[in-house]
């Protein structure tokens, strides 16, 4: 069980682990995530499914090395195992025919938008795409996005690939060119906030994905909590999605933070030890 | 539940009628209740060791003695899974340690877990002889029952109960608690295949990720689950019926019956200002980062927060629990913040009492109107007001009122909201036919314990809202022969 059978550096600090996982790969649907523990020691961190191929069995996970269990996680070599994984949970995404759909990815947050991004594709909508990052190297799944939208736009920080600039102007010359029925976004909660201006500015109705701190995963915890429209909902069994325009992004880039100062610790002392 | 034992039958036999003639009545009724030997208050509240020591074998030969071994024996009536009492504590008098271990396992898959767990108080001792006819302290009956399934753990030879010749037949238990592992305990007995499946990565449900090791130490649980290994109990971890798989997929592989005892997940918050801020956490996920996934160990990856002052809104024993680990993991101020009087407190007795020894702050008929964070986010004060108590209200509790204008400010690290549960939603919205009430639980027929899916059967928490380890227990026992009776039925068909 949850034997990695695939391993692609998108770049050094951002991985994708195709992992044995029959019963997931055959349930998930767009917008699920699982809870991975790589080791005895290791902590319960959410990862977004990126892609899954019910006749081999397995799902894809992109992880983006932040802390110690991430490290972990993409230290791990072919035939390895990942001591547990459950899943899928959280609501899939809904999917319906409506028109345009705008969907903007930022950085690792384009791997969990690629299976929406199929899906809304597969129901007959016009789907258009605006990837971004910091530079060149941090895009990813640039060919499978294409494969999948009508349009793509590229933005990088830096200019070194696609259009120079943030992702909310490339949206926003598609806003002012046609009609959007309905805005995905997914990436760092800063963008998302962004994004998310945007969209109210022009009355789009918009949905985030978000991805907050967890434990369980199954709604036990309330470590995932946000304040959705003025009211506590927990991310990982009321979302991850929601209507971003009613998402207190303020409120949720200050609990991201929640354990920073004791993740720079554990991530100073695991780099340390991994040196020695 | 009945076990159509007959009491009076068994009292009769010989060895019991030798062992009432050993000792006068009156003698027994004039020997004092036992004392539960304990860490020293100061030395535990330090460290992780269990606070209770358990009885000697001394301690509990004494013990014993005081059961008259009533004619009527009331106190089984106050056993949710209505143990045999007189019948061990009669065994433990008469030296069969492991004789009383096999007679409490008749009927409780867990007694090292509910000898320690269970609120006696209010169910066995508050029915015992001594407490309502000679109004003396009962008979120590859960001590005794401890004593009884540690001897056993200890001896090395714990008896794995009998089990029927397979049937053939599949059945599921979703989620690994207390209700769960009892109805899994039942129909492996009855000679199903029964699969426990269980959300986590560790099995045991609140038993590990909810209640400390110093009240429950997890090596008890886990001899406890080998055990149901051995009677061919199939655990499954990280799996979620109705996510990982649906319950159509099961039925297809053969199942015929599901259990659901998957516990009242969600934990509720006040939604009072500044309630999101760093450093308040459920006491669901503090309890859970400290006991699951061992948080407090450096070298364990998962990150804690555990400050000098930390508050704890709530007064069940979740609440004790978590304001007891908080001293434990270095608190100089560890504070229980509720709103009514220590009476209505609902934890148990044991717990106030150990927590007040251990040198836990109670502050009652106070409540949180507002916590203030400082620029980075992280809590830093909460703001509380007194309350006083007026009427009783529905739950019979005198109904707490704010008093105007008595708002003060404590300086606080964390705070801990340990205000109640409400059930998890994961079933629930995998099954568009099940019913459900309005505060989310799901609706069972009382005495089979059966769902509105017929193949359904439910029990703990998810049904009750928020009860003990036993009464989960009961739950799991009850929907075991309500779930037997159903399948039975079916498979004549």
């Amino acid at each position: 069980m949850n034997r990695i059978v695939g391993k692609h550096f998108f770049s050094e600090r951002v991985i994708g682990l195709t992992v044995e996982a029959p019963e997931i790969a055959k349930s998930r649907k767009a917008g699920h995530f699982v809870i991975v523990r790589v080791d005895e020691k290791g902590e319960r961190i959410p990862l977004t499914i990126a892609d899954a191929d019910i006749n081999q069995g397995t799902i894809t996970l992109v992880i983006q090395v932040v802390g110690v269990s991430s490290a972990k996680l993409t230290a791990l070599e072919l035939g390895d195992h990942i001591l547990d994984l459950v899943g899928p949970l959280g609501q899939a995404t809904h999917v319906e025919r409506v028109g345009t759909v705008l969907a903007a990815g930022g950085g690792v947050g384009v791997a969990p938008l690629l299976p929406i991004i199929k899906a809304f594709k597969q129901a007959g909508n016009k789907v258009i795409s605006v990837i971004a990052a910091r530079n060149k190297d941090l895009i990813i799944l640039e060919d499978e996005v294409a494969k999948y939208s009508d349009e793509l736009i590229v933005m990088t920080d830096d200019g070194s690939h696609g259009v120079k600039g943030l992702v909310t102007h490339g949206m926003e010359q598609i806003i002012q060119r046609e009609r959007v029925n309905l805005a995905i976004t997914i990436g760092p909660a800063i963008m998302m906030k962004f994004c998310s201006q945007l969209t109210q500015k022009y009355n789009i109705p918009t949905v985030a994905s978000l991805n907050t701190i967890m434990v369980d995963g199954t709604g036990m915890c309330g470590a995932c909590r946000v304040s959705v429209g003025g009211k506590t909902k927990f991310v990982c069994v009321d979302g991850p999605e929601f209507d971003a325009h009613q998402v207190d992004f303020e409120e949720m880039l200050t609990r991201l933070k929640a354990y920073k100062r004791e993740e720079n610790e554990a991530i100073a002392s695991y780099l340390a030890s991994q040196k020695q | 539940m009945t076990n159509n034992i007959d009491y009076k039958e068994e009292r009769n036999a010989q060895w019991r009628a030798e062992l009432r003639q050993k000792l006068k009545t009156k003698d027994r009724t004039s020997l004092p209740r036992v004392h539960m030997p304990e860490q020293n208050a100061q030395t535990r509240s330090h460290n992780k060791l269990e606070v209770n020591e358990g009885l000697s074998e001394q301690m509990a030969l004494e013990e014993a003695k005081r059961c008259i071994d009533c004619p009527d024996p009331t106190c089984i009536t106050g056993c949710p899974v209505s143990i045999n009492i007189p019948k061990f504590i009669k065994k433990i008098e008469a030296g069969d340690f492991n004789g009383a271990a096999s007679v409490l396992k008749e009927t409780n898959t867990l007694p090292a877990v509910c000898g320690r767990v269970c609120p006696q108080e209010k169910q066995c001792e508050s029915k015992c002889f001594y407490t309502i006819t000679l109004k003396k302290p009962p008979v120590a009956i859960g001590y005794l029952e401890r004593f009884a399934a540690d001897f056993e753990r200890e001896s090395g030879n714990i008896a794995v109960p009998e089990v029927a010749a397979p049937n053939g037949l599949k059945v599921a238990s979703i989620g690994s608690g207390p209700a769960g592992l009892a109805f899994a305990a039942d129909m492996a007995r009855m000679g199903y295949s029964v699969t426990v499946f269980e959300a986590l990565h560790e099995i045991g449900g609140v038993l590990k990720y909810g209640i400390p090791e110093f009240r429950l130490p997890n090596v008890i649980v886990d001899v406890e689950i080998e055990n149901l290994r051995k009677m061919g109990v199939n655990f499954v971890k990280n799996f979620i019926v109705g996510k990982t798989a649906s319950f159509d997929d099961l039925r297809q592989d053969g199942y015929q019956g599901f259990f659901v005892g998957s516990g009242a997940g969600l934990p509720s918050f006040m939604n009072i200002p500044g309630e999101n801020s760093i450093g308040i956490f459920s006491a669901n996920e503090y309890l859970t980062r400290v006991n699951l996934m061992n948080a407090a160990d450096p070298s364990t990856d998962t990150p804690l927060q555990s400050g000098k002052v930390v508050a704890v809104i709530g007064g069940g024993n979740t609440a004790m629990d978590a304001v007891r680990t908080a001293k434990r993991l270095g608190a100089n101020r560890a504070i229980i913040i509720y709103r009514r009087s220590l009476e209505e407190m609902p934890a148990r007795v044991e717990e106030i009492k150990h927590a007040q020894e251990e040198g836990i702050e109670f502050m009652v008929l106070h409540n949180p109107t507002e916590y203030i964070a400082d620029k980075d986010g992280y809590v830093k004060q909460i703001i509380v007001q007194r309350m006083d108590l007026g009427e009783p209200d529905a739950s019979g509790r005198r109904r707490p009122a704010p008093v105007e204008g008595s708002e003060f400010t404590i300086d606080i690290d964390n705070a801990i909201v340990s205000v109640g549960v409400s059930p998890n939603p994961l079933i629930p919205s995998s099954l568009p036919d099940l019913k459900t009430t309005r505060w989310g639980t799901i609706v069972v027929n009382e005495n089979t314990m059966q769902t509105s899916v017929e193949d359904l059967f439910a029990g703990g928490d998810i049904v009750r809202g928020g009860a003990t380890v036993i009464l989960a227990m009961g739950d799991g026992r009850r929907a075991a022969e309500g779930m037997h009776e159903y399948i039975s039925k079916k498979v004549k068909k």
